[in-house]
């Protein structure tokens, strides 16, 4: 999802100069895993209008997708893969309500704005000329429904994963490192409250537009640093997160190509993810920004991240994913930690905190101020923020002020500070790095566990 | 259309020793409220004030006891039932609604009628 270009882009579905199967080749089961990672979410989508409610939608077009092996075995793989399974997906829709009128009536609906919603299917979605019909991209509509901002952020994490991408509860429930049937029920709950709450499949106005992007900005960018920086789990299920938090950022971009701010979170991801290979040691030992090999940072990501911020910035005060993604480009063209433009990441937090009022950016601009103006004045600002208790039993701000303080020599106190963030840590990475910095400021040589106060 | 009941959740003690002006001010406020309700293609189709919940009496098993279901700090004080086209549409009305120190909820109305 995350290298190839949008090729296979929906939107022109339909139109057979933009069949393209090249990606997945002539073989059926190749070409079908290829269409559920990249078109699950436009034939769902398409589907769910039709079919008026998503538990049917979700049947459909996992039914498309099984028929999609055995003709596509058959026929061949079709010019438009994505084109053929929301007709198939959208003719099983119209033949479950033809079966069942009754029955139908009681179904919880999803509700459409205004007399849209097809209480008969569209004109010729039944028919066989149906694949060349131009088929609306409702995948906003489907993104915006998901991360509602009337359901709990981890039901709008797992409904976005579940219907927009496509995934098995069973994988969503191990990203995410609960058990199965907790996240079954999670996703279970969440669309029965979209239908009997009727929460409406559209795109919100363009009033309510900017809160309600930030909600679904928020989503995929949490689901970017659960892969990130995820405590636990497995390294392929956590890979597999960052490439469909990129994916999804990818998909808003093209969707909507003027949100300043969907440009900004997918440069932010992008220049994030450009320094993974360069975060860990051979060892696994965690590296900062300051020891990283800045020669392993994916250019590529680099090149087409900066790019993006230049646009995410022009016209307008820009939103919090410009702010957080122009730092990160600072970063990503700085030659060392200490050759960083300091000054000017200082300037860029200090509008990001007007903003995102949060107390995690504060901490990070005391950082930026102390490589600006030297380490007294960053401790100055930390001393702040630990007064105002806001951070409290937040391991990065201990971590920060050990740090300063061992800068300014004062060990003593610095080790202090050192145990209490250890005492908060749970990731192993991060203890053993905190338990190495411990043991230089007491002079403690050997890699071994801290001394720790009794 | 669909009903929504907005339930209006208080801190009773703050209804207690209400000054009647500030009492008038509420009322005036519901009376604004019934009013933009139209004004936001809504309807209101019920609705009530309720006495304190020291009046209220619980039944549970056939037991009949004093005081409310459960007692919290904010407890429900009064309720609307309106008709919206969605929820985005009844949060719309609901955010309206006047909950000084307090909190609405809003609910879907099951529809029971079995059409």
């Amino acid at each position: 999802m995350s290298d190839s270009p949008p090729a296979g882009d929906p939107a022109q579905a339909g139109d057979p100069a933009a069949g393209d199967v090249a990606a997945a080749g002539s073989d059926p089961a190749a070409a079908v895993a290829d269409a559920h990672r990249r078109e699950w979410a436009f034939v769902l989508a398409a589907t769910a209008r039709v079919a008026g409610d998503i538990d049917l939608a979700e049947e459909c077009v996992q039914d498309a997708y099984v028929a999609a092996l055995d003709a596509w075995s058959r026929a061949g793989v079709p010019r438009n893969p994505a084109a053929w399974l929301t007709t198939a997906a959208r003719r099983r829709a119209i033949d479950a309500h033809r079966r069942d009128r009754t029955l139908r009536s009681k179904l919880p609906l999803l509700i459409e704005p205004g007399s849209e919603f097809a209480a008969a299917p569209p004109p010729g979605a039944g028919e066989e000329t149906a694949e060349d019909d131009v088929i609306p991209d409702d995948r906003l509509r489907l993104v915006f429904t998901c991360c509602h901002p009337a359901l709990a952020r981890e039901a709008q994490v797992a409904l976005t994963l579940r219907l927009v991408c496509g995934l098995t509860t069973v994988e969503i429930a191990q990203a995410f490192l609960v058990s199965e049937p907790t996240m079954a029920a999670r996703v279970t709950r969440a669309k029965k409250k979209i239908s009997a709450a009727r929460i409406a499949y559209r795109v919100p106005e363009t009033a309510e537009l900017p809160d309600r992007l930030d909600a679904v900005l928020t989503v995929v960018h949490l689901l970017y640093s659960t892969g990130h920086t995820a405590p636990g789990g497995e390294n392929l299920v956590r890979r597999d997160l960052v490439e469909r938090a990129i994916g999804l950022a990818r998909m808003l971009r093209t969707l909507m190509p003027d949100e300043r701010e969907v440009r900004g979170l997918l440069a932010l991801l992008l220049l994030t993810d450009a320094r993974r290979t360069a975060r860990a040691a051979a060892d696994g030992r965690l590296l900062l920004l300051a020891e990283q090999d800045r020669s392993q940072w994916d250019r590529g990501a680099i090149g087409e991240g900066t790019a993006l911020v230049t646009g995410a910035l022009r016209g307008g005060r820009p939103g919090r994913f410009a702010l957080q993604a122009a730092i990160a480009a600072l970063h990503a063209e700085a030659p060392s930690y200490g050759d960083t433009d300091w000054p000017q990441i200082l300037q860029l937090y200090d509008r990001l905190i007007q903003v995102w009022t949060s107390p995690v950016v504060a901490l990070n601009r005391a950082v930026a101020l102390a490589m600006a103006d030297g380490p007294g004045a960053g401790l100055a600002e930390i001393e702040d923020l630990e007064r105002g208790g806001h951070l409290a039993g937040y391991r990065y701000l201990p971590a920060a002020k050990a740090d300063l303080l061992r800068q300014l020599g004062r060990h003593a106190e610095a080790a202090q500070a050192y145990r209490e963030a250890f005492e908060l840590t749970g990731n192993e990475t991060e203890r053993s790095f905190l338990a190495r910095r411990l043991n230089e400021v007491t002079g403690v040589r050997s890699a071994g566990r801290p001394a720790r106060p009794h | 259309m669909a009903q929504y009941a907005i339930l209006i959740y208080a801190d009773e003690s703050n209804f207690a020793d209400m000054a009647p002006e500030v009492w008038q001010q509420l009322t005036e406020a519901h009376g604004r409220f019934a009013q933009q309700v139209g004004e936001k293609g809504g309807k209101i189709l019920g609705g009530e004030a309720l006495q304190p919940t020291g009046t209220a009496t619980s039944i549970r098993n056939d037991v009949v006891t004093d005081g409310p279901f459960a007692e919290t700090k904010e407890a429900l004080g009064g309720f609307y039932l309106i008709e919206a086209r969605d929820l985005d549409h009844a949060l719309d009305i609901a955010k309206l609604c006047p909950a000084p120190g307090g909190c609405v909820e809003v609910r879907p109305v099951m529809d029971v009628s079995g059409g």
